[in-house]
């Protein structure tokens, strides 16, 4: 029984101490120190760093064995496969060949990841350089009598790796705010009411799998014609957010109705008995009841709607890392591939962050349901 | 003596401002010591320094390229500093595909574009998105080629004769792909050739290469937007990073497109170049710099200001008997502008031209920037693309002259360039004699075509008429045929 507790173990649970044979006073302050570890635990967990635990857990003096075993479950096979997969990608790579070069193995990715960031840098040297320019041709006006002509100006250079990054960072989150500003409401109002649920659901099921690149051209022609040419938010900008809103407002709008809609009998009654309003309905039954779903929900939006930005920005030229990836194979040079697998790479990791992210807010959520 | 630069500044006050200048650019940068690192971005204090004419409507820019060996006279502006010269601050960004480009110019996410010839005068006649668009700079002439895969070139090369030294005799005609063509139809496979765009110059210079050899390219309808009616070759749009890949692939047999795509077919073995378009049409234009018409009505100072940093650009590349290629090739090679190996692009910017692997011949002016009034935009190469477009199809009925040169001159805008290269004479940094001052916007006839047809633009219909393949006078195509 002590091993399957062993290999049960859980946040809640932490290894068995020790403590059946009476011990000295310093149990107590060791008990101590393994609470607080197994108390971390819960957020090391939800920070994909679970395997801290068994490393503070040995530090803290606790057995080897049963820790030496959950560190090598949590982080000896992950990393091993990994290594794997390398060696893998590193032996099987140069076997296929294409009218690009061979495909690139690790070392040639992680090559072009410096030179990507090497650019970065180079590209700060020379906005400064423009900077410096742009001064001196402002004095120059200045002294020509031309002063009101001097304008803020920000650098024309190429976006560096890290810009594009972040303009797409900022795309899917915008997209994904509006996505759960419309899902949410209808999710909620739909997981209220039956009538309104079957109005709704015949829509949703058509429009739910329709992929980016087929709403893209009506998204662009619609922005082209409602939103000014000279407005602040580049039009770019706008296409893949919005790209990104129809296609990932849909597991949010599911997962919120479903949520709503299944809310404890009791929960329900007890509104029902204190009459409660619609809001004091919707605030304090509804809303902390269906949370966990609706998390479940965004955390699924989020991840789609990181992979439809990729495809959008490609098509709507948004500077970010879809227009990279396309930007590099329309280069065609030796370097490409490895720079689109970096690109990759950079998606995929961040796409795992982001997962991260709603999944710590949903664990949140979800424990102080459980209350 | 204080200097207050002027436009009107004679020669001789135009040093000593640069010199002014100079001094205040090394004091800028000497102190911060980051500046001068990189070299690509200082500005030349060699030449004379300008402030910014004044009156510019709009500064801050957003131009648009494909990533074409051709952009080189935006790339060569923007990082000489000809824009900054004239105040003008630039952001270059490639566009996905020409469409994706010619729309965006049109809704005003871009404020000009490089472009294909016949996009400006498309959309005017309204093939295509309709919008007027206008050009006042020719960017090159010159510059595309026409490549096949390997295993078309091994079944054509029985047809081509062969040189003293045993080399394929150039320019190799089409007379040599036709019994290939017509091999693939006795055998049922379609013979599909790529191209970039419906109104590109690659369509065009494709489709008169194939027609002169007596092959069909096929023809457009008011219905039929694939221009495959009646056709022996199908051609279709491919975008050009995926025609090295497709024509591996079978997908097809050949195509035609700038550069680095031909060189970087043989560099990576998947394809042969069989001819350039220099030896279809010498000298033929090839992209313009394009803008709206509102956009050019509303800011007049700045399309000048926009004109003369593009000549500038020109004739940089073009100097000195291409003396500055090399460094125009290094320039491309970042990934910002064209990003392919900067093997593949000297190979067709130094001065030579790779056809069979190994093959390496001198064409000097494969691409011609600056030299025989390559930016001068003139009426008869619109009227050129304008009778390739009858001759094809696109252009559904026939007009008399008088439309193909009034069409020219609503896209065509030679007074802008000379306004802008009369300003550059006037700051010392242009040649008078460089400039075709007194033409009437028509070039001279030439016959310098691989059929030896001559070409007059004032007799657009006449010329049509002289085409061996192709729409005459009085003919539409409906119903899948020609009707007279």
């Amino acid at each position: 029984m002590g091993s399957i507790a062993a290999k049960r173990i859980e946040p809640k649970a932490g290894p068995v101490p020790e403590a059946a044979s009476p011990e000295p006073a310093g149990t107590a302050s060791k008990e101590r120190v393994f609470f607080a570890i197994n108390k971390a635990s819960k957020y090391l967990d939800v920070l994909a760093l679970s395997w801290v635990t068994p490393i503070l857990m040995m530090a803290a003096g606790d057995s080897l064995s049963g820790n030496l075993k959950l560190l090598w479950q949590r982080l000896g096979i992950p990393v091993i496969s990994i290594l794997m997969f390398l060696v893998l990608w590193a032996g099987l790579a140069p076997q296929v060949k294409t009218s690009l070069g061979a495909i690139p193995g690790p070392a040639a990715v992680a090559e072009q990841a410096i030179v990507l960031h090497k650019d970065n840098v180079a590209e700060q040297a020379k906005a400064q350089a423009f900077y410096a320019r742009l001064d001196e041709v402002n004095a120059r006006l200045k002294a020509a009598g031309r002063g009101d002509e001097i304008v803020k100006r920000s650098y024309t250079g190429k976006p560096t790796y890290y810009q594009q990054i972040w303009t797409s960072l900022k795309t899917v989150f915008f997209g994904f705010f509006l996505a759960t500003l419309v899902a949410a409401p209808l999710g909620i109002v739909m997981g209220m009411s039956p009538a309104m649920n079957a109005a709704f659901n015949p829509l949703i099921q058509i429009f739910k799998p329709v992929s980016p690149l087929a709403w893209l051209p009506i998204v662009t022609m619609i922005v082209s014609a409602t939103v000014a040419s000279d407005s602040s938010i580049p039009k770019s900008f706008l296409t893949s957010a919005i790209t990104v809103t129809l296609c990932s407002l849909w597991p949010t709008l599911i997962n919120t109705a479903l949520g709503v809609s299944s809310i404890d009998r009791d929960l329900v009654n007890v509104g029902k008995v204190l009459k409660l309003g619609w809001y004091t309905k919707v605030t304090k039954l509804v809303l902390p009841s269906a949370l966990p779903l609706i998390f479940t929900g965004m955390r699924l939006s989020l991840g789609v709607g990181w992979m439809v930005l990729i495809a959008a920005e490609m098509l709507a030229q948004n500077p970010g890392l879809g227009k990279f990836v396309w930007d590099e194979f329309q280069n065609g040079s030796s370097q490409s591939l490895a720079r689109i697998i970096v690109a990759v790479l950079t998606i995929g990791v961040i796409g795992f962050l982001l997962d991260r992210v709603m999944y710590a807010l949903q664990s949140m959520f979800t424990y102080s349901a459980n209350r | 003596m204080s200097v207050h630069p002027t436009f009107n500044s004679s020669t001789r006050q135009v040093p000593l401002a640069s010199l002014f200048a100079s001094a205040l650019i090394l004091a800028a940068c000497g102190p911060s010591g980051s500046a001068p690192a990189d070299p690509s971005s200082i500005q030349e204090a060699s030449g004379p320094v300008i402030l910014p004419m004044e009156g510019l409507e709009k500064t801050d820019l957003k131009f648009g390229f494909i990533k074409l060996t051709d952009m080189a006279p935006l790339a060569i502006a923007y990082e000489k500093g000809y824009f900054e010269d004239e105040g003008l601050y630039v952001t270059l960004e490639p566009q996905a595909n020409w469409k994706v480009l010619l729309d965006r110019v049109i809704d005003g996410e871009l404020d000009g574009a490089h472009m294909l010839a016949g996009q400006p005068l498309a959309s005017t006649i309204g093939y295509g998105t309709a919008a007027n668009i206008v050009t006042p700079f020719s960017m090159d002439l010159n510059g595309n080629g026409i490549t096949v895969s390997n295993d078309v070139w091994d079944q054509m090369k029985e047809h081509i004769p062969v040189d003293a030294e045993g080399k394929p005799e150039h320019p190799i005609r089409a007379e040599a792909l036709k019994p290939v063509i017509d091999q693939y139809k006795s055998e049922g496979k379609p013979f599909n050739m790529g191209m970039v765009f419906p109104v590109s110059t690659h369509n065009y210079e494709l489709r008169y290469w194939l027609a002169s050899g007596g092959i069909n390219p096929g023809y457009y309808s008011p219905d039929n937007v694939q221009g495959t009616i009646q056709a022996d070759a199908l051609l279709s749009v491919t975008p050009p990073p995926q025609m090295p890949a497709t024509l591996e692939a079978g997908t097809i047999y050949g195509y035609c497109v700038g550069e680095p795509w031909n060189q970087q077919a043989v560099a990576k073995g998947v394809g042969v170049p069989v001819i350039t378009d220099y030896e279809i049409w010498k000298n033929n234009p090839e992209k313009v710099f394009g803008l709206t018409e509102a956009f050019v009505t509303e800011h007049p100072n700045t399309t000048k200001a926009i004109t003369r940093a593009l000549i500038r650009a020109a004739m940089w590349l073009d100097e000195d008997d291409n003396a500055n290629r090399a460094e125009a090739v290094e320039i491309l090679s970042r990934s910002e502008y064209v990003g392919a190996d900067a093997k593949v692009i000297a190979a067709s910017m130094t001065g030579t031209f790779e056809y069979e692997k190994g093959d390496v011949r001198s064409v000097p002016d494969f691409n011609v920037f600056f030299r025989y009034n390559a930016t001068y935009p003139y009426y008869s190469d619109a009227v050129w693309y304008l009778t390739q477009m009858r001759r094809w199809g696109q252009i559904s009925e026939t007009h008399a002259d008088a439309w193909y040169d009034e069409t020219a001159r609503q896209v065509y805008r030679p007074d802008i360039y000379l306004a802008a290269a009369r300003s550059l004479v006037d700051d010392g940094i242009a040649e008078e004699a460089d400039f075709p001052w007194d033409t009437d916007g028509y070039r001279e006839p030439t016959s310098e075509f691989i059929d030896g047809l001559t070409y007059d633009g004032r007799s657009p219909n006449a010329y049509i008429d002289s085409l061996p393949i192709g729409l005459k006078d009085g003919q539409t195509v409906s119903d899948q045929a020609i009707q007279n």
